[in-house]
């Protein structure tokens, strides 16, 4: 059976899909792969599967936990004293129950395909933040969750992948680089260890493993990568940990799949796949939990999947067959990428089954934002509320386009011109957020909820106005739209009461409007 | 080297390109073999598959004229390989790495593998410097960026062939590397007519002393049309990573690589995918395309620029689509364009270039050049939206936002990506700051203030003023 040694070297570091290290060793035995080992246990004690007996210390990183295997459990016979090791040697030896004894090293070997063992899955009440604001205000997804990325070539999958990489919220993040780009790989490898991490503020390299098979790389180990990924992210989940796991992307390693069945001989079923297709798509997307590991910690891995479908169509088997075990659905749109309007999420595709489940935990950000306007006393969940209208507002703008390519924009009524406008507001000011701005790249769920707030602010005095005679085309020549349009370059984390400023000139705006007459306005 | 082992009389069949042979020594995949029949005259071929009892040779000379019996196979005991040296620049090849320019033959320093070896992710450096290609619209809108792999997704009929050759002539790298640029011109399946304009355009240019060209003529067979752009890189990667220079490499026409393919895979009898073609050409695209690239250690780069015709404009054809997957984005052409007499008739909104944000802005080119072709990409965007709504309403109907984006449109084509001469990078820009005028600077949400004061306002008064 395929297995992997998963231990306190990974992190940081780069392996191919069968997890062998890609860099060259160093030869440096202090630089080496030594580890500073502190017992935690004694010997005596017994240690149940999975248990922690140990503090490790890998150079220059965090500190990481040493693990009883999930499939071994015993008394301890012997235990080294603090020393440093390298993640193979020995460093405790365990009596067993049936009287035989086992030695245990930093680092233990694991099948891939095998779920490692946990006490209980929970469910999940809080969401995996992104800093992406269309993914985490409109379509969240839940810590332990799954989401699937599908998109066309040059839609933005691994952009958008390697920024949530960077921006989201976990402690360990697994980036599995699947039949594709060598030069992203370097790039990725370049780029983390210049970047912080969001949580903890030191080097990003430090919180990745990097498991990379490219395009170019052998066919049938792209096939066993995406496990050997899963499996160590179920490893630091089992430390106690939120991990996320990035694939990208999971039709490579479908297409592997039916590259080696074809090979075997095996009947294809749809596509040219393998009829097993979906079940093992299932058996992957499975793995991801919020758990209580077998120590006792909370740990939990997230899945995000890329897809890239033939010519961008969705009712491909992957995507099709992807869409029945995700919860989170951000459909990329080539429509959107074309005009450089990223991360290009069509609202309108895209859906997030775990959004009910996350309010109670967005309600309390918004009690955490302070508020110049007052609270409409619908008694509702403000979160889901203001989610609510922006979603209905993009619908409704999808239709009114529709409309408006038969009977021309001028001769909509003003009211729904209005709703064009307040949705182009939403796209550029809100969903609209750059990768590579240095001010925008990620955003926090604080400035999230100040946004949409904004936002919404802008959208109720907008009907006011138009309730007192006020034009769309007067609101759209406002100074005040420009601003808006570009707050979320302009007003970056340092200065969030920036929003309250716009708020007020934005205010002050709509009161200074007063109706034209019927013949100015023809003029 | 293993001794070379000659087979008498093995043969059991002869299909197309393939040859099946008893099994009766032991050879390993991909060695290079030579097969005589009763004319005695040798042709190149290699392993392609191995069972318990069958070897099948893939032919790369026409296999006509062979028979079953006195056929005599040579097997070689090597792989495939290329005989390379420095001199191998101002000189022209045939699709397996023959000279075929009348002159000496190459002086060798090295044979390499034409397969090459995946390279690893660890040894890659990021691709950062900027190649000028002198088209606007790939130079300001999709920007070519050393390492990188770039195609240009054209259609039967469309200038493409011209577009290589005149970036073939102009491509130029910025900055103290400028004279060490090296150009592979790899054609395969290509028709003679087009071959021979290849040849007389890079001689007229004088890029020719620059450049090594490897042709591979619609006549030649396919089997060898599989092995030209491996020829071509393991020439390109010799240049680059071995003697330092900046490749370019331009391959034409990918499309009859990938008919190649699914001509041989139908022959061997393999189980067909999408359109007939083979499951893995994804894969083996990608052994191609992941040949350019940027090493750590070693100065020169390799950047692809393959050419591929999308049958019948269909950019979800396997091929196209396929290729998309692999490469850092695409150039595509259009039709319209071409047909409303546009040259370069590149659509720019198809269009993309992943590794621009790496080779551009600030320390690359200009710092705002990343905003400017973002905000052209934006406009450009909303100006098409103007003409679909235009086509219904017509163009009084309009408001008169979108009849500025209207005209807009038309200028952006005509004005900037239309060209008759080559533009350095700073005309591209002014072009494109000029383009911007036309629109109202409220309009222009992708750029700062701090921009839209440098480049827009500021010259707007200073005309004013006199």
């Amino acid at each position: 059976m395929l297995g992997i040694r998963v231990g306190p070297g990974l992190l940081g570091h780069i392996f191919d899909g069968l997890l062998r290290p890609l860099a060259e060793p160093t030869d440096d035995p202090a630089v080496g792969a030594r580890f500073h080992f502190t017992p935690t246990s004694s010997v005596g004690e017994t240690l149940a599967a999975g248990a922690i007996f140990g503090q490790v210390v890998a150079r220059g990183a965090r500190t990481q936990y040493a693990l009883v295997p999930p499939d071994v459990s015993g008394r301890v016979r012997a235990i080294a004293p603090e020393s440093d090791v390298s993640d193979e040697q020995t460093v405790l030896t365990l009596a067993l129950a049936d009287g035989t004894q086992t030695e245990v090293a930093l680092s233990h070997f694991w099948p891939v395909r095998s779920p490692r063992p946990v006490q209980a899955r929970l469910p999940s009440d809080e969401p995996l933040v992104t800093g992406q604001r269309v993914l985490d205000s409109l379509f969240p997804i839940a810590l332990g969750g799954k989401g699937a990325i599908p998109g066309g070539f040059g839609t933005g999958k691994t952009i958008l992948l390697e920024s949530l990489a960077k921006g989201c919220l976990a402690d360990v993040i697994v980036y599995l680089g699947c039949g594709e780009r060598g030069n992203e790989m370097a790039g990725v490898l370049e780029e983390f260890p210049q970047l912080e991490d969001p949580r903890t503020g030191r080097s990003l390299m430090e919180r990745t493993v990097i498991v990379a098979n490219t395009s170019n790389m052998p066919v049938a180990a792209r096939e066993a990568s995406i496990y050997s990924a899963v499996t160590v992210a179920e490893y630091f989940r089992d430390q106690g940990l939120h991990v996320a796991l990035m694939a990208d992307s999971t039709s490579r390693w479908a297409e592997a799949l039916r590259e080696v069945s074809g090979r075997f001989g095996e009947l294809p079923g749809e596509g040219g796949y393998p009829a097993y297709l979906s079940s093992r798509l299932a058996d992957f997307y499975e793995r991801a939990a919020k758990v209580r590991t077998l120590n006792g910690a909370i740990g939990s891995v997230t899945l995000l999947g890329s897809i890239s479908p033939p010519s961008g169509d969705f009712s491909e088997p992957v995507t099709s067959h992807t869409k029945r075990y995700v919860r989170s659905f951000w459909a990329l749109d080539s429509k959107r990428a074309h005009a450089r309007f990223y991360p290009a999420v069509n609202p309108l595709q895209s859906y997030s089954e775990d959004a009910l489940d996350l309010a109670v935990w967005w309600l309390k950000r918004y009690a955490d934002v302070p508020t110049s306007r007052a609270r409409r006393a619908s008694g509702e969940n403000e979160w889901l509320e203001l989610r609510r209208e922006f979603l209905t507002l993009l619908d409704e703008q999808a239709r009114l386009e529709r409309m408006a390519r038969i009977i021309g924009k001028d001769a909509l009524p003003a009211r729904q011109r209005l709703t064009l406008l307040a949705a182009e507001l939403v796209n550029e000011a809100f969903l609209r957020q750059s990768a590579f701005s240095p001010v925008d790249r990620t955003c926090s769920p604080e400035r999230q909820a100040r946004m949409m707030r904004l936002i919404a602010h802008f959208i109720e005095l907008a009907n006011d106005a138009a309730n007192r005679g006020i034009t769309p085309e007067q609101i759209a020549a406002l100074d005040v739209m420009r601003p808006l349009a570009r707050m979320s370059e302009d007003i970056g984390e340092d200065r969030l009461d920036g929003f309250a400023t716009l708020e007020a000139r934005m205010e002050q705006a709509f009161a200074a409007l007063v109706p034209q007459t019927e013949e100015s306005h023809a003029a | 080297m293993q001794p070379r082992v000659t087979v008498h009389d093995a043969a059991v069949r002869l299909e197309g390109p393939l040859l099946f042979m008893h099994r009766t020594l032991d050879v390993g995949l991909n060695e290079a073999v030579s097969v005589a029949g009763r004319d005695g005259a040798p042709r190149l071929g290699r392993v392609a598959a191995l069972d318990e009892d069958l070897v099948t040779i893939e032919m790369l000379e026409p296999a006509s004229g062979l028979a079953l019996d006195g056929t005599v196979v040579r097997f070689l005991g090597e792989p495939i390989e290329f005989g390379v040296g420095p001199a191998l620049l101002g000189r022209i090849f045939d699709g397996v790495g023959r000279v075929i320019d009348g002159g000496p033959p190459l002086p060798v320093k090295e044979r390499l593998r034409v397969d090459g070896v995946p390279l690893n992710p660890v040894k890659r450096a990021t691709p950062r410097s900027f190649i000028e290609t002198g088209i606007t619209a790939i130079d300001l809108m999709n920007s070519l960026v050393r390492g990188q792999k770039l195609p240009i997704f054209s259609g039967g009929g469309l200038p493409h062939d011209r577009i290589a050759v005149e970036i073939a002539a102009n491509a130029r790298l910025r900055g103290e590397e400028a004279g060490n640029f090296a150009i592979i011109f790899a054609g395969i399946g290509v028709p003679y007519t087009t071959a021979e304009y290849f040849r007389r355009s890079l001689e007229q240019s004088g890029a020719l002393e620059r450049s090594a060209l490897f042709l591979n003529l619609a006549s030649d067979s396919s089997t060898q049309r599989l092995l030209t752009p491996r020829f071509a890189l393991t020439a390109a990667e010799y240049l680059a990573f071995e003697c330092g220079k900046h490749v370019l490499v331009i391959t034409t026409d990918l499309t009859n690589y990938c008919e190649a393919l699914r001509e041989v895979a139908g022959a061997k009898g393999e189980v067909p995918g999408r359109k007939g073609y083979p499951g893995y050409m994804y894969s083996d695209l990608a052994t191609l395309y992941e040949r350019a690239g940027c090493v750590h250690g070693a100065k020169g780069t390799l950047t692809q620029l393959p050419i591929l015709t999308m049958p019948s404009d269909d950019i979800g054809h396997p091929i196209p689509d396929l290729s998309g997957y692999i490469t850092e984005g695409q150039i595509v052409l259009s039709r319209e364009l071409d047909r409303a007499g546009v040259y370069p008739p590149v659509n720019v909104l198809p269009s993309l270039s992943r590794l621009m944000k790496d080779g551009t802005g600030k320390g690359h080119t200009h710092p705002d050049h990343p905003a400017l072709s973002s905000q052209l990409y934006a406009a450009y965007a909303r100006s098409t939206q103007a003409r679909l709504l235009a086509s219904v309403v017509g163009e009084d109907g309009l408001a008169e936002t979108d009849r500025r984006y209207l005209a807009f449109g038309t200028a952006f084509e005509r004005k900037l990506v239309s060209q008759a001469q080559p533009r350095t990078l700073e005309d591209s820009m002014d072009a494109g700051w000029q383009l911007l005028r036309m629109l109202s600077t409220a309009e222009l949400s992708r750029l700062s203030d701090a921009q839209i004061a440098e480049h827009l306002t500021h010259d707007r008064v200073a005309e004013a003023a006199p």
